[in-house]
């Protein structure tokens, strides 16, 4: 008796039609002639912010007149010289103890400027549930990593790996949790953060 | 039931009918706004359609890389033939590791193969983590919706239904406040769960990983935080290249939902550390579809719902008409490739008005498809009698000009001078909701040969 994958591949194979080619991706993709200004407008309206910056002083600056970051009592954060960190990773027993964090500030890769998106992988997060359990999510991006769109972010991207070479997790995250499920009025802040924002830093 | 008789019973409360239109045509506005904001739309369409008919010309192949892409990077994959062997193959993981109680997030493949309440006839807790599935599992029903599965139902119903299984303030139905209470529940949830398990928007051949969207990061909690996780799909969700999702993320929220991108669009490519990472590969009658020429271009959908939001039969008749996990157009298509007999009336939900191919980001011809679904059902007998009659008769009259022309006299006269209850009666099913046009004294070929004269 065949397996079961033995089964569906003969199907698929004595299924499928004659071979058609794959096609290049190439085309006249959108350009932005202020793309940080597009980048942080498109985050302000999906109710995030965006922020270009010279300096971990001047993010730090800009967090400390946020009222989420001013009430916060446990904060982990990844990026060195940025925030206050209170919680650290490596003390927890299991990513469940994230729960109630206040703040998460960590690095990404690249940002998107057609859509607010930057992309963040766990390579250098021992618990990635860190960017979903936290109640706001700050992130810090080198300027030099906003990319107009998704086609130049995948371009750029390499899938991240740990140190010893097994895959990690990557996400590309534009805002904050959000849903509209109820008669589709939007409320941000669903089962994730509630609130993000995203440090260009020169 | 015919997807008719149950839209009967939708139609009949005219006011929430007219809501559930304008709501999804919200959508479809966003929809449209959003493509329109980008000159490539049309390139990024075709470029996706081309790259899904590749994928299914060498679908064999790309599972193969798949899996041996995937196994390398610690993923266990299993294999389906139908819905019973993949409930069977969810069950059992779940049973070795002694789990109590799963947190789910969206799936249509899970719809469509019964797997929460099979799971739970095995005393398996499940927790659809979704906010709108939360809600429609609570009220035991069915998404209506593959991207919005709680449309149907208003914010005065769900503030009722949260007061009893969450206790919210009585009378309390602000979209806010029961958003909030949703999130303490369901974190709650995420915290005490075994094990998750999400869909798959889409897989890569090349790395041997899976891509998820959600705008709730719900699939993202389930994934992270119990250390199983179980990821189901279909085995047309596949892409041959990593760079490929560039252009499907970029068409999918904004056909969906008008937005550029879902909130997460997060890539699983091994387990976590200290935790398992399983891959079900579904058939249940895929590999059959794609034998069909005709049809077999409804296996690359995307599952964005544009085609559902853009259609007039079922923006005014509601997803439960369909009685199918996937409702609207693309569902009126993959509903009688399933079941023919059990889906034989969906074809006919449409009026053939061409829009769903419109939107559709990946150019399936749906009207085309539902066309051609009319006549293979009734070359297959299941078009109901009086149908397969009528359209006998029509087809006798087109055939004779002369029946065709008398047809016409005797049409006028009667539309003018016969009593109401001869035309308006119940053989005359077209006219139940409409009224006829006033009938015209002269015919059009009589009016064209006066006009030559």
């Amino acid at each position: 008796m065949p397996t079961s994958r033995e089964q569906i591949l003969t199907a698929v194979r004595a299924n499928q039609p004659p071979a058609t080619p794959v096609p290049q991706v190439k085309g006249t993709w959108i350009e932005y002639d202020d793309i940080v200004g597009q980048f942080c407008g498109l985050l302000k309206s999906i109710g995030s912010a965006g922020y270009l910056v010279d300096s971990l002083d001047q993010i730090n600056a800009t967090l400390a007149e946020l009222p989420a970051y001013q009430s916060a009592t446990r904060i982990c954060s990844l990026v060195p010289g940025v925030g206050d960190s209170s919680v650290h990773l490596d003390s927890l027993a299991r990513a469940h103890e994230l729960d109630q964090l206040d703040i998460a500030i960590v690095n990404a890769e690249l940002a998107v400027a057609e859509n607010g998106a930057v992309w963040i992988s766990d390579a250098a997060i021992k618990y990635r549930a860190l960017l979903f359990m936290a109640e706001h999510l700050i992130v810090v991006v080198p300027a030099n990593g906003l990319v107009p769109h998704m086609h130049a972010a995948y371009d750029r991207l390499r899938l991240p790996e740990f140190a010893d070479g097994r895959k990690a997790f990557g996400a590309f995250i534009s805002g904050p949790s959000k849903t509209a499920d109820i008669e589709q009025s939007l409320v941000i802040g669903a089962q994730g953060p509630r609130s993000s924002a995203v440090f260009l830093l020169r | 039931m015919s997807h008719a008789t149950l839209a009967t019973e939708f139609v009949a409360d005219r006011k929430r009918a007219a809501w559930h239109d304008s709501a999804l045509w919200f959508v479809r506005s966003k929809r449209d706004k959003c493509a329109q904001a980008l000159p490539e739309w049309e390139s990024l369409r075709e470029i996706a359609s081309q790259i899904k008919q590749h994928t299914s010309s060498r679908l064999a192949e790309y599972l193969e890389e798949f899996e041996r892409n995937a196994t390398a990077n610690g993923i266990q994959v299993h294999w389906a033939r139908d819905a019973a062997e993949h409930n069977a193959i969810v069950l059992r993981l779940l049973q070795e590791r002694n789990v109590k109680l799963l947190a789910k997030s969206k799936s249509m493949l899970t719809e469509e193969c019964h797997l929460n309440p099979y799971l739970e006839k095995h005393g398996i807790e499940v927790v659809d983590t979704d906010l709108g599935e939360r809600i429609v599992q609570w009220r035991n029903e069915p998404p209506s919706h593959i991207v919005l599965p709680a449309i149907h139902i208003k914010k005065e119903e769900v503030g009722e239904l949260f007061h009893e299984k969450l206790g919210t303030i009585a009378g309390e139905f602000q979209p806010e406040y029961l958003t909030e209470a949703a999130r303490v529940h369901l974190r709650q949830k995420f915290l005490e769960a075994d094990a998750g398990l999400t869909g798959v928007n889409f897989a890569i051949a090349e790395t041997g990983g899976f891509v998820v969207c959600t705008n709730e990061g719900n699939a993202d909690l389930g994934a992270s935080l119990p250390s199983l996780h179980i990821a189901s799909m279909g085995i047309e969700k596949l892409i041959p290249k990593l760079h490929h999702l560039g252009v499907f993320l970029r068409l999918l929220a904004r056909s969906a939902t008008g937005q550029p991108i879902t909130t997460y669009s997060s890539h699983f490519h091994a387990p976590r550390l200290g935790g398992e990472l399983h891959v079900v590969l579904v058939d249940n009658g895929r590999s059959k579809l794609l034998a069909s020429e005709e049809f077999r271009r409804s296996l690359n959908c995307i599952r964005c719902g544009a085609c559902l939001n853009t259609c007039p039969v079922y923006r005014r008749s509601g997803g439960h008409s369909y009685e199918s996990p996937v409702a609207g157009p693309i569902g009126s298509v993959l509903g009688p490739a399933r079941d023919a007999a059990k889906n034989a009336s969906l074809p006919f939900a449409c009026t053939l008005c061409g829009s769903c191919t419109d939107v559709c980001p990946v150019k399936i011809p749906l009207h085309h498809q539902l066309l051609a679904w009319r006549k293979e059902l009734a070359d297959e007998k299941l078009v109901p009698a009086d149908k397969r009659f009528a359209m006998k008769m029509a087809g006798l009259l087109f055939r004779s000009p002369w029946l065709y022309a008398t047809a016409g006299r005797v049409g006028r006269f009667a539309l003018r001078f016969a009593p109401r209850w001869l035309v308006y009666n119940r053989l005359n099913g077209w006219g139940r909701q409409r009224e006829l046009p006033p009938a015209p004294k002269k015919s059009f070929r009589q009016l064209f040969r006066e006009r030559k004269k």
